[in-house]
């Protein structure tokens, strides 16, 4: 299943990534120069691994080189240096980039239609997901017609209707308002209790990557190096899912708390590892 | 204050205007004792559209005819140059330059050429219409085809897209929008092409139409019916414009926002 990139300087061969969904091993990336300036080293010596549904936080301030990582893990680039070996992966860019000519559920279905699908099979397919993530009543709208969070939802249907057991989410909820992004968070954590995927989320908020994983990664500045790696001992969300209580976890397993002390001793251990102070 | 009564306010202004100006046209000619073979008066101008419908109206289904075809196969070639100029970069710098240059060609030059190939019928002319009207469609389109957001195709790739779905998925509908623009230019030079396209090939009197028409009358002492001529041509290219406008709302309904009107 593992696909494997090998790296451009030194060539190593090994054709199974074992256990891990993710494995990367002191993995270096540069841009090449452009123009005058020289080659800008984005990542450096970065080893993580995340096991088959698990959600593993990738944290940095901007520019640590952490699109460049998910890029690495997607397969859209080769390491100069170390070794990558993922499951196949599906990217879920910044900006949700729907098609304006496609409905929110011919958008979400876009992935079943490059696999082949009929029009009305693929709309089927992602009709169906819609109503089982809060979603329905949306189906036929245009992009421009929703909100920027109810974008980002249809922009992950797309993602997971993709089929893919790795999902590499960049900066999902950047551009959204701080209670609209909370909403999203709830609805990320229910979604990915019915539909179990590994997920790598790459993030500049320290409080979400700790309200949504279950390890998280502390990257340096540029060139991003690993500075820190924790586990998030704390239950996962199961319930809440646009009001339905039917979810299928044990009852008791709410959403994380932004409040709970154990929250917040995790933000303020990741925010040291920052270097940005306790309240950065 | 409805959105229904300001469109139709908008609607008489340009005929308001093309009122006024017709106004002092008639006032000018009238006032000024320019000779009528310089300048006709529009009452002679409608009284010569009158008085020769019949022979205007078979020149006019003759032009218009080039006008369509000539205009839809500038609009194939272009859109197939540009995909292919999108598709292989290095079409685009061995094909550009040689765009660029075809439009500097005098008409007159290859027409002769061009009836050798394709003898006295239509063909000549619409490749002419086709040679004038093409590159606002490749420029257009090409730049449409590049402007799709450079996320898009790592996004698409991840998806597992070939490059031809991300071309049938993303690209193609993204640049229809800047097609249809280039696709506006080439309409509004259209006419005009024909008209070259006319007089610049050797033709049969079948394929006359009104550009040898009014050739003939502004050399002969028909200015008024040249000016007739003209009218009609003049009307046709803003029919065709509007046309143009409604296809497009067929076409590109997303770039229909309330905001912002489409014209």
């Amino acid at each position: 299943m593992a696909t494997e990139l090998q790296s451009r300087a030194r060539p190593v061969i090994r054709r199974s990534a074992g256990e891990d969904a993710v494995s990367l091993d002191a993995v270096s990336f540069a841009y090449p120069a452009a123009g005058r300036g020289g080659a800008v080293q984005a990542l450096e010596q970065v080893s993580l691994r995340a096991a088959p549904g698990e959600l593993l936080a990738v944290v940095g301030p901007s520019g640590c080189g952490k699109s460049t990582l998910l890029e690495l893990i997607c397969g859209l680039q080769a390491p100069d240096a170390g070794r990558v070996a993922c499951a196949p992966a599906v990217l879920m860019p910044q900006r949700d980039l729907l098609l304006p000519w496609l409905s929110a559920v011919d958008n979400a279905a876009l992935a079943l239609r490059i696999a082949r699908l009929s029009r009305a099979e693929a709309r089927q397919r992602a009709d169906a997901l819609f109503a089982e993530l809060g979603l329905d009543g949306f189906q036929h709208a245009r992009p421009h017609e929703l909100s920027g969070g109810m974008r980002q939802r249809v922009a992950f249907v797309r993602t997971l209707l993709s089929g893919k057991p790795l999902l590499c989410l960049d900066e999902p909820f950047g551009a959204l308002d701080a209670i609209t992004r909370g909403e999203m968070q709830e609805w990320l954590a229910g979604t990915l209790a019915r539909e179990p995927r590994t997920v790598v989320l790459v993030t500049h908020d320290v409080e979400e990557a700790v309200l949504l994983a279950d390890r998280v990664v502390v990257l340096s500045p540029r060139p991003g190096r690993v500075l820190a790696q924790f586990e998030v001992e704390l239950p996962r969300s199961g319930t809440l899912l646009g009001g339905h209580p039917d979810g299928h976890r044990q009852a008791g397993d709410g959403p994380r708390q932004r409040t709970d002390p154990r929250v917040i001793a995790l933000r303020e251990q990741a925010l040291s590892a920052l270097g940005t102070g306790a309240r950065g | 204050m409805s959105a229904r009564s300001a469109r139709a306010r908008r609607g008489w202004a340009p005929l308001l205007l093309s009122a006024a100006l017709l106004g002092a046209w008639e006032l000018y000619a009238d006032a000024s004792g320019v000779e009528e073979d310089l300048l006709p008066a529009p009452h002679a101008v409608a009284a010569a559209l009158w008085n020769n419908a019949g022979l205007v109206w078979h020149n006019f289904a003759v032009t218009a005819e080039q006008v369509v075809l000539g205009l839809a196969l500038a609009l194939a070639s272009g859109f197939a140059l540009a995909v292919a100029i999108h598709l292989f970069p290095l079409l685009r710098r061995a094909v550009y330059p040689l765009a660029v240059g075809s439009q500097a060609v005098p008409i007159p030059v290859i027409g002769v050429l061009l009836v050798f190939w394709w003898g006295f019928g239509i063909f000549p002319k619409l490749a002419v219409i086709a040679l004038i009207c093409f590159f606002p469609v490749v420029v257009s389109t090409v730049d449409g085809l590049a402007a799709v957001d450079p996320e898009q195709p790592k996004l698409l790739r991840t998806l597992d897209a070939s490059r031809w779905q991300a071309f049938r998925f993303a690209e193609l509908p993204a640049a229809l929008p800047a097609a249809l623009s280039g696709a506006r230019i080439a309409l509004a030079v259209g006419v005009i092409g024909a008209f070259i396209a006319e007089t610049s090939t050797p033709t049969t009197a079948a394929y006359s139409g009104l550009g040898r028409e009014i050739m003939t009358d502004a050399g002969g002492f028909q200015t008024a019916r040249a000016y007739a001529a003209t009218a009609v041509l003049f009307a046709f290219a803003i029919a065709c414009f509007y046309a143009l406008g409604l296809a497009e709302r067929k076409l590109v309904p997303w770039k229909l926002r309330p905001r912002g009107e489409t014209t």
